[in-house]
Protein backbone atom coordinates (compact mmCIF):
# COMPACT_ATOMS: atom_id res chain seq x y z
CA UNK A 1 0.00 0.00 0.00
CA UNK A 2 2.48 2.57 0.76
CA UNK A 3 4.68 1.22 -2.15
CA UNK A 4 1.62 2.44 -4.26
CA UNK A 5 1.10 5.92 -3.12
CA UNK A 6 5.24 6.36 -2.67
CA UNK A 7 4.38 5.25 -6.75
CA UNK A 8 1.41 7.50 -7.42
CA UNK A 9 3.59 10.46 -5.31
CA UNK A 10 6.69 10.38 -7.30
CA UNK A 11 4.60 10.16 -10.69
CA UNK A 12 2.53 12.92 -9.64
CA UNK A 13 5.71 14.72 -8.81
CA UNK A 14 7.02 14.02 -12.60
CA UNK A 15 4.34 14.90 -13.82
CA UNK A 16 4.39 18.47 -12.21
CA UNK A 17 8.15 18.65 -13.14
CA UNK A 18 7.08 18.27 -16.70
CA UNK A 19 4.48 20.80 -16.96
CA UNK A 20 6.62 23.49 -15.20
CA UNK A 21 9.27 22.78 -17.99
CA UNK A 22 7.13 23.33 -20.49
CA UNK A 23 5.69 26.20 -18.93
CA UNK A 24 9.10 27.52 -18.68
CA UNK A 25 9.76 26.66 -22.46
CA UNK A 26 6.18 28.42 -23.17
CA UNK A 27 7.39 31.78 -21.76
CA UNK A 28 10.46 31.79 -23.79
CA UNK A 29 9.01 31.37 -26.53
CA UNK A 30 6.45 34.34 -26.09
CA UNK A 31 9.69 36.44 -25.47
CA UNK A 32 11.53 35.39 -28.42
CA UNK A 33 7.96 36.24 -30.32
CA UNK A 34 8.97 40.02 -29.34
CA UNK A 35 12.54 40.02 -30.83
CA UNK A 36 13.76 40.53 -33.73
CA UNK A 37 14.73 38.81 -36.37
CA UNK A 38 11.38 38.20 -37.49
CA UNK A 39 11.52 34.85 -39.59
CA UNK A 40 7.83 35.30 -41.40
CA UNK A 41 8.89 32.81 -44.11
CA UNK A 42 9.88 30.22 -41.21
CA UNK A 43 5.95 31.07 -39.87
CA UNK A 44 4.23 30.79 -43.07
CA UNK A 45 5.94 27.76 -43.55
CA UNK A 46 4.67 26.26 -40.19
CA UNK A 47 1.28 27.48 -40.75
CA UNK A 48 1.41 26.00 -43.94
CA UNK A 49 2.20 22.66 -42.45
CA UNK A 50 0.15 22.70 -39.61
CA UNK A 51 -3.03 24.38 -41.38
CA UNK A 52 -3.23 23.81 -44.91
CA UNK A 53 -1.72 19.98 -44.92
CA UNK A 54 -4.34 18.81 -42.19
CA UNK A 55 -7.38 20.60 -44.07
CA UNK A 56 -8.48 17.46 -45.96
CA UNK A 57 -7.85 14.90 -43.06
CA UNK A 58 -10.25 17.65 -40.38
CA UNK A 59 -12.10 17.81 -42.87
CA UNK A 60 -13.18 14.48 -43.35
CA UNK A 61 -13.10 13.02 -40.00
CA UNK A 62 -15.84 15.92 -39.16
CA UNK A 63 -18.01 14.82 -41.98
CA UNK A 64 -18.18 11.51 -40.35
CA UNK A 65 -18.97 12.63 -37.18
CA UNK A 66 -21.72 14.65 -38.46
CA UNK A 67 -22.96 12.08 -39.94
CA UNK A 68 -23.38 9.35 -37.13
CA UNK A 69 -24.49 12.72 -34.48
CA UNK A 70 -27.10 12.91 -36.77
CA UNK A 71 -27.83 9.06 -37.19
CA UNK A 72 -27.88 8.76 -33.19
CA UNK A 73 -29.85 12.01 -32.47
CA UNK A 74 -32.35 11.37 -35.08
CA UNK A 75 -32.88 7.57 -33.46
CA UNK A 76 -33.16 9.35 -30.01
CA UNK A 77 -35.34 11.77 -30.85
CA UNK A 78 -37.74 10.09 -32.81
CA UNK A 79 -39.35 8.61 -29.50
CA UNK A 80 -40.50 11.77 -28.53
CA UNK A 81 -41.11 13.37 -32.38
CA UNK A 82 -38.32 15.92 -32.34
CA UNK A 83 -36.97 15.16 -35.25
CA UNK A 84 -36.35 18.04 -36.55
CA UNK A 85 -33.74 19.14 -33.61
CA UNK A 86 -31.50 17.09 -35.24
CA UNK A 87 -29.74 20.31 -36.91
CA UNK A 88 -29.43 22.43 -34.19
CA UNK A 89 -27.61 19.41 -31.96
CA UNK A 90 -25.80 18.79 -34.47
CA UNK A 91 -24.49 22.05 -34.70
CA UNK A 92 -24.46 22.76 -30.89
CA UNK A 93 -22.29 19.51 -30.54
CA UNK A 94 -19.99 20.95 -33.49
CA UNK A 95 -19.71 24.48 -32.91
CA UNK A 96 -18.79 23.97 -28.85
CA UNK A 97 -17.47 20.70 -28.98
CA UNK A 98 -16.59 18.17 -31.33
CA UNK A 99 -14.94 20.92 -33.75
CA UNK A 100 -12.41 21.98 -31.71
CA UNK A 101 -11.83 18.25 -29.90
CA UNK A 102 -11.83 16.89 -33.03
CA UNK A 103 -9.46 19.26 -35.09
CA UNK A 104 -7.61 19.09 -31.72
CA UNK A 105 -6.74 14.88 -31.80
CA UNK A 106 -6.31 15.18 -35.42
CA UNK A 107 -3.54 17.83 -35.65
CA UNK A 108 -1.63 16.27 -32.63
CA UNK A 109 -1.67 12.85 -34.56
CA UNK A 110 -0.44 14.46 -37.93
CA UNK A 111 1.51 18.04 -37.10
CA UNK A 112 2.18 17.18 -33.79
CA UNK A 113 4.02 13.80 -34.00
CA UNK A 114 5.93 15.48 -37.07
CA UNK A 115 6.84 18.24 -35.00
CA UNK A 116 8.27 16.39 -32.31
CA UNK A 117 9.90 13.83 -34.70
CA UNK A 118 11.62 16.59 -36.49
CA UNK A 119 12.98 18.84 -33.29
CA UNK A 120 13.73 15.42 -31.68
CA UNK A 121 15.72 14.10 -34.38
CA UNK A 122 18.18 18.06 -34.69
CA UNK A 123 18.46 17.67 -31.35
CA UNK A 124 20.07 13.57 -31.25
CA UNK A 125 22.09 14.78 -34.87
CA UNK A 126 23.59 17.92 -33.04
CA UNK A 127 21.78 20.40 -35.21
CA UNK A 128 20.44 22.10 -32.48
CA UNK A 129 23.39 22.65 -31.29
CA UNK A 130 24.45 23.46 -34.22
CA UNK A 131 21.96 26.23 -34.40
CA UNK A 132 23.43 27.91 -31.04
CA UNK A 133 27.23 27.78 -32.37
CA UNK A 134 25.58 29.99 -35.02
CA UNK A 135 24.33 32.20 -32.47
CA UNK A 136 21.07 31.44 -33.55
CA UNK A 137 18.46 30.66 -30.65
CA UNK A 138 16.84 27.55 -31.00
CA UNK A 139 13.48 28.13 -29.46
CA UNK A 140 13.22 31.65 -31.60
CA UNK A 141 14.07 29.64 -34.51
CA UNK A 142 12.11 26.44 -34.13
CA UNK A 143 9.60 26.73 -31.46
CA UNK A 144 8.20 29.89 -31.39
CA UNK A 145 7.01 29.82 -35.81
CA UNK A 146 5.09 26.59 -34.67
CA UNK A 147 3.72 27.58 -31.66
CA UNK A 148 2.48 30.64 -33.32
CA UNK A 149 1.09 28.97 -36.00
CA UNK A 150 -1.01 26.03 -33.68
CA UNK A 151 -2.19 29.06 -32.18
CA UNK A 152 -3.26 30.76 -35.42
CA UNK A 153 -4.09 27.72 -37.82
CA UNK A 154 -6.26 25.55 -35.61
CA UNK A 155 -9.31 28.07 -34.85
CA UNK A 156 -9.64 28.17 -38.99
CA UNK A 157 -9.30 24.39 -39.32
CA UNK A 158 -12.16 24.02 -36.85
CA UNK A 159 -14.63 26.78 -38.02
CA UNK A 160 -13.96 23.76 -41.70
CA UNK A 161 -14.64 21.31 -39.14
CA UNK A 162 -17.94 22.79 -38.04
CA UNK A 163 -18.70 23.21 -41.38
CA UNK A 164 -18.09 20.05 -42.59
CA UNK A 165 -19.90 18.60 -39.46
CA UNK A 166 -23.04 20.45 -40.00
CA UNK A 167 -22.82 19.40 -43.83
CA UNK A 168 -22.66 16.02 -43.11
CA UNK A 169 -25.86 15.88 -40.48
CA UNK A 170 -27.46 17.99 -42.94
CA UNK A 171 -26.44 15.14 -45.52
CA UNK A 172 -27.81 12.38 -43.38
CA UNK A 173 -30.83 13.74 -41.78
CA UNK A 174 -32.64 15.65 -44.81
CA UNK A 175 -31.04 13.71 -47.39
CA UNK A 176 -31.43 9.91 -45.68
CA UNK A 177 -34.00 10.42 -43.21
CA UNK A 178 -36.36 12.60 -44.64
CA UNK A 179 -36.15 15.66 -42.20
CA UNK A 180 -37.50 18.93 -43.42
CA UNK A 181 -34.84 21.03 -45.02
CA UNK A 182 -36.29 24.02 -44.52
CA UNK A 183 -37.08 23.04 -40.15
CA UNK A 184 -33.74 21.71 -40.28
CA UNK A 185 -31.72 24.80 -40.84
CA UNK A 186 -34.43 26.76 -39.29
CA UNK A 187 -33.86 25.07 -35.76
CA UNK A 188 -29.75 25.50 -36.49
CA UNK A 189 -30.42 29.33 -36.36
CA UNK A 190 -32.95 29.47 -33.91
CA UNK A 191 -30.67 27.52 -31.27
CA UNK A 192 -27.11 28.28 -31.84
CA UNK A 193 -25.39 31.61 -31.03
CA UNK A 194 -22.52 33.21 -32.36
CA UNK A 195 -21.10 32.78 -28.68
CA UNK A 196 -20.79 28.96 -29.39
CA UNK A 197 -19.48 29.67 -32.40
CA UNK A 198 -16.88 32.10 -30.83
CA UNK A 199 -15.86 29.90 -27.50
CA UNK A 200 -15.26 26.75 -29.62
CA UNK A 201 -12.75 29.11 -31.86
CA UNK A 202 -11.07 30.03 -28.20
CA UNK A 203 -10.77 26.41 -26.96
CA UNK A 204 -9.26 25.51 -30.34
CA UNK A 205 -6.73 27.97 -30.51
CA UNK A 206 -5.90 27.17 -26.97
CA UNK A 207 -5.31 23.31 -27.95
CA UNK A 208 -3.08 24.71 -30.95
CA UNK A 209 -0.89 26.01 -28.62
CA UNK A 210 -1.22 22.84 -26.07
CA UNK A 211 -0.54 19.91 -29.02
CA UNK A 212 2.22 22.46 -30.65
CA UNK A 213 4.38 23.04 -27.11
CA UNK A 214 4.03 19.42 -26.04
CA UNK A 215 5.52 18.25 -29.40
CA UNK A 216 8.19 20.95 -29.29
CA UNK A 217 8.89 20.46 -25.64
CA UNK A 218 9.27 16.39 -26.11
CA UNK A 219 11.38 17.25 -29.25
CA UNK A 220 13.56 19.53 -27.56
CA UNK A 221 14.48 17.69 -24.93
CA UNK A 222 14.87 14.66 -26.68
CA UNK A 223 17.66 11.91 -25.78
CA UNK A 224 18.46 8.54 -26.92
CA UNK A 225 19.07 8.55 -30.72
CA UNK A 226 16.56 7.19 -32.96
CA UNK A 227 15.26 4.97 -29.88
CA UNK A 228 14.97 8.57 -28.03
CA UNK A 229 13.43 10.11 -30.84
CA UNK A 230 9.97 7.74 -31.40
CA UNK A 231 9.15 6.69 -27.66
CA UNK A 232 9.32 11.29 -27.78
CA UNK A 233 6.95 11.19 -30.47
CA UNK A 234 4.68 8.63 -29.06
CA UNK A 235 4.68 10.82 -25.22
CA UNK A 236 3.85 13.57 -27.58
CA UNK A 237 0.62 12.41 -28.96
CA UNK A 238 -0.32 10.87 -26.14
CA UNK A 239 0.58 13.49 -23.63
CA UNK A 240 -1.17 16.28 -26.06
CA UNK A 241 -4.08 14.16 -26.50
CA UNK A 242 -4.80 13.75 -22.72
CA UNK A 243 -4.06 17.41 -22.07
CA UNK A 244 -6.48 18.59 -24.85
CA UNK A 245 -9.40 16.50 -23.37
CA UNK A 246 -8.59 17.60 -19.88
CA UNK A 247 -8.33 20.96 -20.68
CA UNK A 248 -11.57 21.00 -23.00
CA UNK A 249 -13.34 20.15 -19.57
CA UNK A 250 -11.98 22.97 -17.73
CA UNK A 251 -12.58 25.57 -20.77
CA UNK A 252 -16.18 24.35 -20.86
CA UNK A 253 -16.62 24.65 -17.40
CA UNK A 254 -15.31 28.44 -17.29
CA UNK A 255 -16.92 29.70 -20.51
CA UNK A 256 -20.41 28.35 -21.12
CA UNK B 1 53.13 38.88 -23.45
CA UNK B 2 51.23 35.23 -22.13
CA UNK B 3 47.73 36.62 -22.14
CA UNK B 4 48.54 37.48 -26.46
CA UNK B 5 49.75 33.58 -26.19
CA UNK B 6 47.16 31.49 -25.29
CA UNK B 7 43.50 32.05 -26.51
CA UNK B 8 41.49 29.88 -24.31
CA UNK B 9 42.53 29.12 -21.00
CA UNK B 10 40.49 26.87 -18.58
CA UNK B 11 40.96 26.99 -14.85
CA UNK B 12 40.01 24.21 -12.61
CA UNK B 13 37.01 22.73 -15.39
CA UNK B 14 34.61 20.26 -13.21
CA UNK B 15 32.10 18.84 -14.49
CA UNK B 16 29.84 15.93 -13.06
CA UNK B 17 26.94 14.40 -14.90
CA UNK B 18 24.59 12.84 -11.49
CA UNK B 19 26.97 10.97 -9.82
CA UNK B 20 30.19 10.87 -12.38
CA UNK B 21 32.31 13.41 -12.76
CA UNK B 22 33.59 13.49 -16.08
CA UNK B 23 35.73 16.85 -15.89
CA UNK B 24 37.88 16.78 -12.51
CA UNK B 25 39.90 20.09 -12.00
CA UNK B 26 40.59 20.08 -15.70
CA UNK B 27 43.75 23.11 -16.91
CA UNK B 28 43.99 23.76 -20.12
CA UNK B 29 45.56 26.55 -22.35
CA UNK B 30 45.15 26.61 -25.87
CA UNK B 31 47.44 28.16 -28.40
CA UNK B 32 46.42 31.53 -30.48
CA UNK B 33 47.33 30.52 -34.37
CA UNK B 34 48.27 27.36 -33.72
CA UNK B 35 46.82 23.55 -34.08
CA UNK B 36 45.48 22.44 -30.44
CA UNK B 37 44.85 18.61 -30.51
CA UNK B 38 43.14 16.94 -27.35
CA UNK B 39 43.52 13.39 -27.48
CA UNK B 40 41.52 10.85 -25.15
CA UNK B 41 39.29 7.87 -24.54
CA UNK B 42 36.09 7.54 -26.16
CA UNK B 43 33.25 9.03 -23.38
CA UNK B 44 36.44 10.15 -21.62
CA UNK B 45 35.08 13.85 -21.50
CA UNK B 46 36.69 15.42 -24.89
CA UNK B 47 33.06 16.25 -26.20
CA UNK B 48 32.04 17.81 -22.97
CA UNK B 49 35.32 19.82 -22.91
CA UNK B 50 34.49 21.13 -26.22
CA UNK B 51 30.99 21.71 -25.42
CA UNK B 52 32.33 23.80 -22.53
CA UNK B 53 34.14 25.84 -24.72
CA UNK B 54 31.77 26.95 -26.96
CA UNK B 55 29.05 27.75 -23.96
CA UNK B 56 26.50 24.42 -24.74
CA UNK B 57 27.52 23.32 -21.49
CA UNK B 58 27.91 24.94 -17.91
CA UNK B 59 30.51 23.79 -15.74
CA UNK B 60 30.05 23.19 -12.07
CA UNK B 61 33.27 24.84 -11.11
CA UNK B 62 36.00 26.65 -13.01
CA UNK B 63 36.52 29.52 -15.21
CA UNK B 64 36.92 29.95 -18.99
CA UNK B 65 38.57 32.18 -20.19
CA UNK B 66 38.06 33.43 -24.16
CA UNK B 67 41.05 36.07 -24.79
CA UNK B 68 40.82 37.06 -21.13
CA UNK B 69 36.94 37.19 -20.90
CA UNK B 70 34.86 34.27 -18.41
CA UNK B 71 32.20 33.26 -20.15
CA UNK B 72 30.88 30.79 -17.27
CA UNK B 73 28.73 33.81 -16.07
CA UNK B 74 27.73 34.86 -19.33
CA UNK B 75 23.81 35.33 -20.03
CA UNK B 76 22.69 33.46 -23.68
CA UNK B 77 23.01 37.03 -25.24
CA UNK B 78 26.24 38.04 -24.50
CA UNK B 79 27.35 34.23 -25.02
CA UNK B 80 25.57 34.38 -28.64
CA UNK B 81 28.00 37.33 -29.47
CA UNK B 82 31.04 35.82 -28.31
CA UNK B 83 30.19 32.41 -30.43
CA UNK B 84 30.54 35.03 -33.55
CA UNK B 85 34.63 34.46 -33.13
CA UNK B 86 33.63 30.51 -33.37
CA UNK B 87 33.24 27.94 -35.90
CA UNK B 88 32.86 24.35 -35.42
CA UNK B 89 32.90 21.49 -37.16
CA UNK B 90 30.79 18.18 -35.62
CA UNK B 91 31.21 15.10 -35.21
CA UNK B 92 28.57 13.81 -37.77
CA UNK B 93 28.55 17.24 -39.18
CA UNK B 94 25.16 18.84 -38.11
CA UNK B 95 24.04 19.90 -41.48
CA UNK B 96 19.90 20.86 -41.44
CA UNK B 97 19.19 18.10 -43.35
CA UNK B 98 15.46 20.27 -45.05
CA UNK B 99 18.23 22.74 -46.22
CA UNK B 100 20.19 21.78 -49.51
CA UNK B 101 24.13 22.02 -49.33
CA UNK B 102 24.51 25.53 -50.24
CA UNK B 103 21.59 26.60 -48.11
CA UNK B 104 23.64 25.22 -45.25
CA UNK B 105 26.43 26.87 -46.17
CA UNK B 106 24.87 30.28 -46.61
CA UNK B 107 22.64 30.04 -43.31
CA UNK B 108 24.98 32.24 -41.32
CA UNK B 109 25.36 34.21 -43.98
CA UNK B 110 21.41 35.16 -44.73
CA UNK B 111 21.02 35.69 -40.69
CA UNK B 112 23.77 37.19 -39.54
CA UNK B 113 25.00 39.88 -42.50
CA UNK B 114 22.71 42.19 -44.57
CA UNK B 115 24.54 40.84 -47.90
CA UNK B 116 22.88 40.27 -50.99
CA UNK B 117 21.43 36.97 -52.48
CA UNK B 118 24.53 37.38 -55.10
CA UNK B 119 27.09 38.09 -52.45
CA UNK B 120 26.31 35.65 -50.33
CA UNK B 121 25.88 32.88 -53.28
CA UNK B 122 29.61 34.41 -54.34
CA UNK B 123 31.12 33.54 -51.05
CA UNK B 124 28.82 29.90 -50.30
CA UNK B 125 30.53 28.86 -54.26
CA UNK B 126 33.82 29.76 -52.98
CA UNK B 127 33.91 28.09 -49.48
CA UNK B 128 32.79 24.54 -51.51
CA UNK B 129 35.67 24.84 -53.90
CA UNK B 130 38.12 25.13 -50.72
CA UNK B 131 36.53 21.96 -49.54
CA UNK B 132 36.66 20.11 -53.12
CA UNK B 133 32.87 20.41 -53.50
CA UNK B 134 32.47 22.73 -56.06
CA UNK B 135 28.75 22.07 -58.15
CA UNK B 136 27.06 20.01 -55.06
CA UNK B 137 24.93 23.20 -53.97
CA UNK B 138 22.25 22.03 -55.01
CA UNK B 139 22.59 18.24 -53.38
CA UNK B 140 21.06 17.60 -50.23
CA UNK B 141 22.75 16.73 -47.26
CA UNK B 142 21.17 13.15 -47.25
CA UNK B 143 22.57 12.14 -50.88
CA UNK B 144 26.31 12.64 -49.02
CA UNK B 145 28.56 9.96 -48.44
CA UNK B 146 30.41 11.15 -44.81
CA UNK B 147 33.52 12.63 -45.88
CA UNK B 148 31.06 15.13 -47.84
CA UNK B 149 29.36 15.90 -45.49
CA UNK B 150 32.26 16.85 -43.31
CA UNK B 151 33.36 19.28 -45.53
CA UNK B 152 30.70 20.60 -45.91
CA UNK B 153 29.83 21.19 -42.52
CA UNK B 154 33.81 22.61 -42.14
CA UNK B 155 32.38 25.03 -44.78
CA UNK B 156 29.92 26.24 -42.92
CA UNK B 157 31.62 26.84 -40.17
CA UNK B 158 34.19 28.86 -42.16
CA UNK B 159 31.99 30.66 -44.36
CA UNK B 160 31.63 33.46 -41.02
CA UNK B 161 35.67 33.56 -41.04
CA UNK B 162 35.94 32.81 -37.40
CA UNK B 163 38.90 33.05 -35.40
CA UNK B 164 38.56 30.05 -33.34
CA UNK B 165 37.78 26.70 -34.86
CA UNK B 166 36.30 23.70 -33.38
CA UNK B 167 36.45 20.18 -34.61
CA UNK B 168 34.99 17.31 -32.92
CA UNK B 169 35.92 13.79 -34.14
CA UNK B 170 37.04 15.19 -37.75
CA UNK B 171 38.11 11.86 -38.89
CA UNK B 172 36.28 9.45 -37.01
CA UNK B 173 34.10 7.24 -39.35
CA UNK B 174 35.98 8.13 -42.33
CA UNK B 175 38.28 6.15 -45.04
CA UNK B 176 41.98 7.00 -44.31
CA UNK B 177 42.22 8.72 -47.95
CA UNK B 178 39.39 11.00 -46.54
CA UNK B 179 40.99 11.28 -43.28
CA UNK B 180 43.98 12.36 -44.21
CA UNK B 181 42.19 15.34 -46.37
CA UNK B 182 40.25 16.34 -43.72
CA UNK B 183 43.48 16.93 -41.72
CA UNK B 184 44.81 18.97 -44.60
CA UNK B 185 41.63 21.08 -44.60
CA UNK B 186 42.53 21.38 -41.05
CA UNK B 187 46.18 22.51 -41.64
CA UNK B 188 44.60 24.84 -44.73
CA UNK B 189 42.41 26.51 -42.04
CA UNK B 190 45.00 27.34 -40.18
CA UNK B 191 47.12 28.19 -42.82
CA UNK B 192 45.08 30.27 -44.84
CA UNK B 193 42.24 31.55 -42.57
CA UNK B 194 44.56 31.96 -39.79
CA UNK B 195 42.41 31.01 -37.59
CA UNK B 196 43.37 28.89 -34.10
CA UNK B 197 42.32 25.51 -34.68
CA UNK B 198 41.05 23.28 -31.58
CA UNK B 199 40.48 19.64 -32.45
CA UNK B 200 39.59 16.56 -29.87
CA UNK B 201 40.78 13.10 -31.86
CA UNK B 202 41.72 9.64 -31.06
CA UNK B 203 43.21 9.10 -34.44
CA UNK B 204 46.98 9.50 -33.52
CA UNK B 205 49.00 9.12 -36.94
CA UNK B 206 46.74 11.96 -38.05
CA UNK B 207 47.27 13.72 -35.01
CA UNK B 208 50.83 13.57 -34.61
CA UNK B 209 51.22 14.86 -38.50
CA UNK B 210 49.20 17.80 -37.98
CA UNK B 211 49.52 19.22 -34.32
CA UNK B 212 51.55 21.85 -32.74
CA UNK B 213 50.05 20.66 -29.58
CA UNK B 214 49.17 17.74 -28.23
CA UNK B 215 47.16 17.48 -24.92
CA UNK B 216 46.27 13.81 -23.20
CA UNK B 217 42.59 14.09 -21.61
CA UNK B 218 42.51 11.39 -18.59
CA UNK B 219 40.54 10.76 -16.05
CA UNK B 220 38.84 14.20 -16.33
CA UNK B 221 42.43 16.49 -16.29
CA UNK B 222 45.15 16.80 -18.73
CA UNK B 223 47.84 14.85 -17.88
CA UNK B 224 50.55 15.33 -20.40
CA UNK B 225 51.03 18.28 -22.65
CA UNK B 226 53.28 18.98 -25.78
CA UNK B 227 54.78 18.69 -28.82
CA UNK B 228 54.43 15.58 -31.21
CA UNK B 229 57.90 14.85 -30.71
CA UNK B 230 57.29 15.25 -26.93
CA UNK B 231 54.19 12.97 -26.77
CA UNK B 232 55.95 10.48 -28.62
CA UNK B 233 58.65 10.37 -26.22
CA UNK B 234 56.32 10.44 -23.16
CA UNK B 235 57.50 8.02 -20.21
CA UNK B 236 53.96 8.52 -19.14
CA UNK B 237 52.80 5.05 -18.94
CA UNK B 238 49.00 6.04 -19.91
CA UNK B 239 50.02 8.22 -22.68
CA UNK B 240 52.50 5.42 -23.85
CA UNK B 241 49.44 2.88 -23.67
CA UNK B 242 47.38 5.13 -25.56
CA UNK B 243 49.87 6.31 -28.12
CA UNK B 244 51.07 3.05 -28.80
CA UNK B 245 47.29 1.08 -29.43
CA UNK B 246 47.81 -1.38 -26.67
CA UNK B 247 45.30 -2.92 -24.51
CA UNK B 248 47.16 -4.37 -21.96
CA UNK B 249 48.57 -1.18 -19.46
CA UNK B 250 47.28 1.21 -16.78
CA UNK B 251 44.31 2.45 -18.78
CA UNK B 252 41.26 1.04 -17.13
CA UNK B 253 39.15 -0.56 -19.48
CA UNK B 254 35.29 -0.64 -18.26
Amino acid sequence: MKNFFGWLGHNFLELLQELGRMMLLFIQAFFWLLRPPFRIRLFLKQMEFIGVNSLFVVGLTSLFTGMVLALQTYYAFRMFGAETLVGATVALSMTRELGPVITGLMVAGRAGSAICAEIGTMRVTEQIDALTVMSINPVQYLVMPRILAGFIMLPLLTIISDVMGIFGGYVVGVQLLDIHGGLFMNRIYEYVELADVYNGLVKASVFGGILTLVGCYKGFYTFGGAEGVGRATTQAVVMSCVLILISDYFLTALMF
Amino acid sequence: MEQDRYIIRIEGLTKSFGTFTILNGLNLNLEKDRVNIIIGRSGGGKSVLIKHIIGLLKPDKGRILVRDRDIVPMSEREMAHVRREFGMLFQEAALFDSLSVEENVAFPLHEHTSKSYKEIMTIVQDKLAGVGLQGMGSKMPAELSGGMRKRVGLARALVMEPKIVLFDEPTSGLDPVMGATINDLILRTKDEFGATCIVISHDISGTMKIADNIFMLYEGKIIVQGSPEEIKESSDPVVRQFIRGEAKGPIQIN
